[in-house]
């Protein structure tokens, strides 16, 4: 099984162009991004139904093109399709097109009860007040609700079969708010949502970027930066003793937490100065510590038990199971990136984060790469004499929840924040859930309205999936050509830092002798030949004027890029050989 | 090569960005000129503001331009309609905001801001003050945003209130702002004034809450000094009321010594000080202690003679300041060689340092978290300093040995302000010592092996007449020790001494004892002769023993001097 089109890729192609080495790059699929992709409402559903077809075979028609196989190589087949998304369910919590209320936070401890071994990963998002007519400040909150299990394969039917029970759990809420809903009007209807669905993106994946992460660095680096906005994450929240707070990580907080006693605000700071420069105090961790966990090294710092779950499950972000050092490093990661952009370490693309992939396309494509939708690889045509048998291997399940709700997990003066929920596990060793609740004026969740004044979100539509992680499987596992390189796909962390590491080194392995991602020229610098109009932003025209011809899906996001047509699929497959051989 | 992209080379860029400077450069030569030569022949158009824009754009700080401008709109004002010259300064507005943003620490910009506003036909300030806090968001210590705040404020008639919860809105975003805090000093006494009407000091509960604040602050990171600071002005006290704290008579020196709260100058009309000898008005010349002191704590009198007669059986003395505002009265008996009344520090918690009068309930508790934080930051600084004036704000003598720890602590953990905490600790001993004295009713102090570098508190200690300074660090005798007009025995062994200058008409002084200092010079000893009654003089182990005929010279400058030992 081969993964073909992620994130790093897109890192890659821009370079190509730049130095000139023809590149091409090829999408199964009629988006970019593969599973990093976002989607508008209608685009997520027909996501869905694409996801839920079972494919029952991999016949190839291949005899057309067999004649151009020569001697010497033979066919590699590949899968015609991606069964990488697996165990999609949809729960629509609505009767006659009115929205049902089902209690998010009850949900959630429903999940958590039932003994899954999953990250449940959430993302929610608080919508804009819209003009409704109603004097009560409008607010609807559409959440984005992925949830992350870290699972081997075989355990894998247990989240299968978990589905029907929350399907189960769902019902029970939808029974016990049914009076509520007749009482109070609901506002948003399920046909108004299909309605919006242009306005807003929904993410596969649920990350955020780390303010000082590698994939900031290079966004800057290679000028990237220009084609995307951002906002900063405004909260990091966290689910304790039995309800939602906000977890005091930078020096502000800690000043402003109402929630911790002097004494505690002394010790978190104390220790999280400690670990921004932890490397110069190697007495404190080194030996006794090396071999041991983060959560054990935490209870010998004279912090209480909520300071410990902070800065565990919230701020390091790590298992029970990991090591001290691992803890440290993770801190530490958390804090240098504090403060760069604003009062949390985290930014989020507007648009969702399958702008991002997009934005290194459309570098790419400025410099001249060529991007083929809808056309697979079939096959992969190799010498013979390097041809070597498929591999085995394990790999981890994430579990992904799309939820869209009424509100925010916790009440705040503004309704545009983005929130970095985390969920400790019930039991030890078990992973945490991660919810990112979103807003509207991140362009990922639409604008809309709800009186009803309660105290908990409601949730109006769910989806879950599992994607795989393929993050851990070693190059080694999959024995191909090796002119063949593998990208993982998503990860389950947080931010991008395995992504990019691994697009430069693929990157390496291909150009050892180009840098990687270099800065792109200013336009001011360019020469051109002839005094016509600057080339790039001609360039730019004429993909934004194809695209408007080429798409049903189109949004009002005009970022897209959409250069193929479909009788590039023959250049395609020639392609396929020309990628690069060293 | 088809779609490849040529770039240019960096000496092309470098010959681009030159050509481009050198064409800047000649633009703003010619248009500065045009400007100077527009105002020189006094044509005051709007073509003048488009220049000087151009120019104030790349430049704002170029005063004279926006003296320009402001010419040109005084001119303007006269000519045109109110809606133009409502556009006029609206225009005008949105130009100083891009220079702002250009650069938002420009002196000349902020200021005909305000100018503009305050000459503006329909000024919004609600706007301006927007605008502040937009820019203090970009740079909270931006201070002349703060000071152009000040004037929005002042002229949109804000409430206090309004104010303070701006600065906690600062506060709470990043707490290292003295700007802030300082701006929550000035604005809480306006919020919450001082139930006993006291300037400058805020209602008791309102400072609780604030205490509470500020705690989050110094336990979140205690090494920040704003908020220390800002903590001080809490605890702090309201300023002593001016007043004449003692007036002393000597019968046998015919004379009168009056003191005062804070130094001052009697001299000056507007605090002359008149004395009334048993009801009637007496013209006396009042002279300070010591020549150089022209602002003092204590003023002194000759009495011409005759005006103490041994036979009266009393004599009222009563001095009036600041137009008998304030006066103060002391009766000499018949039979008696002096007699005083007085303040006393104890009295009066002179020394309860500069900290408040509170509950002291409420100052335990404050010693009571500075201490726990002292617990997990044993290092710091500012809690070690401010446990000591908790302690002396409460209980001055109690602490003291507590206190001398806190000190030990503090020149440990900074080591390069050793020397203030030696001058501040000495000035608390003193205090220590002044208050253990009037607790004895006595008037002789102790201060010997104190480790003292500094003294002070000396105009409180005017009636001693015993004074021990042996083994201690001193380096001279300052000029304020002349305060001590009742001064008989001075014990001064072993100490770093080299100057004399604070002996200086010090009239019942006899006796000096400077065994072991570093009296060198003749000419150091010269201000003793200025005390007629002296007759001890111990200089053993100074080096001027060594100076060749010091003898003969010595006794030249003091005659009446009885007993010297070398």
């Amino acid at each position: 099984k081969i993964n073909t089109n992620i994130l790093p890729k897109k890192i890659k192609c821009i370079f190509f162009k730049k130095s000139f080495i023809y590149n091409f790059s090829h999408f199964r699929q009629a988006y970019y991004g593969g599973n990093w992709a976002s989607f508008t409402f209608s685009g997520l559903l027909a996501w869905i139904e694409e996801n839920k077809v079972i494919f029952l075979s991999d016949c190839l028609e291949i005899t057309e093109w067999m004649n151009d196989i020569k001697e010497g190589e033979e066919i590699l087949l590949l899968n015609s399709s991606d069964k990488s998304i697996m165990n999609v369910e949809v729960f629509n919590f609505k009767e006659n097109d009115l929205f049902l209320t089902v209690d998010l936070v009850e949900d959630l401890k429903e999940q958590g009860s039932s003994q899954r071994k999953d990250d449940l990963f959430l993302t929610v998002a608080a919508a804009e007040s819209f003009e409704s007519g109603i004097d009560k400040s409008p607010d609807m909150y559409v959440n984005e609700h992925p949830s992350e299990a870290l699972e081997h394969n075989d355990v894998c039917t247990s989240s299968q079969k978990k589905n029907p029970e929350l399907f189960l759990d769902g019902k029970k809420y939808v029974n016990v708010c049914k009076t509520s809903v007749a009482e109070t009007r609901k506002t948003i209807t399920y046909s108004q949502i299909i309605r919006e669905s242009r306005r807003f993106n929904i993410d596969l994946v649920s990350k955020l970027l780390y303010s000082r992460g590698s994939l900031v660095d290079l966004l800057i680096k290679s000028n990237v930066s220009r084609y995307a906005e951002f906002k900063n994450v405004n909260r990091i929240l966290t689910y304790q003793n039995g309800s939602v707070e906000q977890v005091p990580c930078s020096r502000a907080d800690v000043f402003g937490s109402k929630q911790l006693t002097v004494v505690e605000k002394r010790m978190l700071m104390k220790f999280l100065s400690f670990c921004i420069e932890y490397e110069q105090h190697p007495e404190e961790y080194a030996g006794n510590f090396k071999e041991r966990t983060f959560s054990d090294f935490l209870k010998t710092k004279n912090l209480t038990t909520n300071l410990a779950n902070f800065i565990l499950h919230s701020i390091a972000m790590v298992l029970d199971t990991d090591l001290t050092t691992e803890g440290l490093r993770a801190t530490q990661h958390f804090l240098q990136s504090l403060g760069r952009y604003g009062n949390t370490p985290f930014l989020f693309p507007l648009y969702g984060l399958g702008e991002i992939p997009q934005c290194f396309c459309r570098m790419c494509a400025v410099f001249g790469g060529i991007y083929c939708l809808r056309h697979g690889i079939r096959c992969l045509v190799v010498d013979k004499e390097t041809r070597s048998c498929f591999f085995f291997f394990f790999y981890r399940l994430i579990s992904r929840a799309v939820l869209i709700t009424d509100r925010s997990l916790l009440k705040a003066d503004s309704e545009q924040l983005i929130s970095l929920v985390t969920v400790p596990p019930l039991k030890n060793g078990q992973p945490a859930v991660r919810i990112i609740e979103l807003c509207s004026s991140s362009m990922t969740c639409m604008q809309g309205t709800c009186e009803v004044e309660a105290e908990r979100p409601n949730v109006l539509w769910a989806l879950y999936f599992n994607m795989p992680d393929f993050s851990s499987v070693e190059r080694s596992s999959y024995d191909l050509p090796n002119n063949v390189y593998v990208c993982c796909g998503p990860d389950s962390g947080l931010g991008n830092d395995c992504s990019i590491q691994q697009a430069e080194h693929i990157f390496h392995q291909m150009f050892p002798d180009e840098e990687f991602c270099p800065p792109a020229p200013n336009p001011e610098d360019i020469v051109y030949d002839g005094d016509g109009a600057p080339p790039e932003e001609s360039l730019f025209k004429e993909h934004e004027e194809s695209e408007v011809g080429d798409g049903e899906e189109r949004t009002l996001d005009t970022k897209h890029l959409v250069t193929s047509t479909t009788n590039e699929a023959e250049d395609a497959q020639e392609s396929v050989k020309e990628i690069p051989s060293e | 090569m088809h779609g490849r992209i040529k770039l240019k080379t960096t000496e092309e860029q470098a010959e681009q960005k030159q050509k481009e400077r050198l064409k800047k450069l000649h633009f703003y030569d010619t248009t500065r000129s045009a400007c100077f030569a527009k105002r020189k022949a006094g044509i005051l158009d709007e073509e003048g503001l488009i220049l000087s824009g151009q120019l104030l754009a790349a430049n704002p700080d170029f005063a004279t331009l926006w003296n320009f401008r402001r010419e040109i709109f005084l001119h303007l004002k006269e000519e045109k309609t109110p809606e133009e010259l409502q556009t006029l300064f609206e225009k005008e507005l949105s130009f100083l905001e891009t220079c702002l943003r250009v650069n938002p620490k420009s002196y000349g910009t902020w200021h005909h801001r305000g100018w503009v506003l305050d000459h503006s036909p329909s000024p919004d300030w609600k706007v301006e003050l927007e605008l502040c806090s937009k820019f203090l968001q970009f740079d909270e210590r931006n201070f002349h945003c703060w000071d152009y705040r000040r004037l929005v404020v002042q002229r949109a008639e804000v409430s206090p209130q309004e104010e303070l919860e701006f600065t906690h809105k600062l506060i709470g975003t990043n707490f290292s702002n003295y700007s802030s805090w300082h701006y929550r000093s000035t604005l809480l006494p306006l919020v919450y004034p001082d139930t006993e009407c006291r300037v400058g000091r805020a209602d008791e509960e309102a400072l609780l809450t604030e205490y509470e604040l500020v705690q989050n602050a110094l336990f979140t990171d205690p090494n920040d000094q704003s908020a220390w600071f800002y903590y001080r002005w809490l605890l702090g006290r309201a300023d002593r009321e001016e007043t004449v704290s003692c007036l002393y008579i000597s019968r046998e020196g015919q004379r009168l010594i009056v003191s005062f709260s804070h130094p001052v100058n009697v001299l000056l009309p507007k605090d002359e000080l008149i004395l009334f000898v048993d009801g009637l008005p007496l013209r006396v010349t009042w002279k300070s202690p010591h020549p150089q002191l022209k602002r003092s704590a204590i003023w002194i009198c000759e009495l011409p003679p005759n005006t103490i007669n041994a036979a009266c059986s009393e004599h009222n003395f009563k001095v009036h300041w600041q137009d008998g505002r304030i006066q103060r009265e002391c009766i000499l008996y018949k039979g008696r060689s002096e007699s005083w009344c007085r303040d006393s520090a104890t009295d009066q918690q002179l020394f309860r340092c500069d900290l408040s009068v509170e509950k002291t309930t409420v100052l335990q508790s404050e010693l009571n978290s500075c201490t726990q934080l002292q617990e997990l930051e044993p290092d710091n600084k500012w809690c070690a300093l401010t446990i000591i004036l908790l302690m002396r704000a409460l209980d001055p003598l109690g602490y003291e040995k507590e206190m001398l720890q806190c000190f030990q602590t503090l020149k440990a953990t900074d080591p390069m302000r050793t020397a203030y905490f030696d001058d501040l600790l000495s000035k608390f001993i003193i205090e220590n010592s002044i208050l253990k004295m009037e607790y004895a009713e006595s008037r002789v102090v102790d201060l010997s092996k104190k480790n003292l570098t500094n003294l002070c508190h000396l105009d409180q200690m005017q009636l001693v007449t015993h004074m021990n300074l042996t083994s201690n660090r001193l380096k001279s005798l300052p000029i304020h020790l002349s305060m001590m007009q009742c001064l008989e025995v001075l014990e001064a062994s072993d100490n770093e001494i080299e100057c004399l200058e604070g002996l200086v008409q010090l009239p019942r002084l006899q006796e000096i004892s400077l065994q072991n200092n570093r009296i060198s010079k003749i000419c150091d000893l010269r201000p003793l002769a200025s005390c007629p009654s002296l007759i001890l003089l111990n200089l053993k182990g100074n080096p001027i023993t060594e100076v060749p005929d010091f003898q003969s010279e010595l006794s030249e400058l003091l005659p009446s001097l009885k007993d010297l030992i070398v």
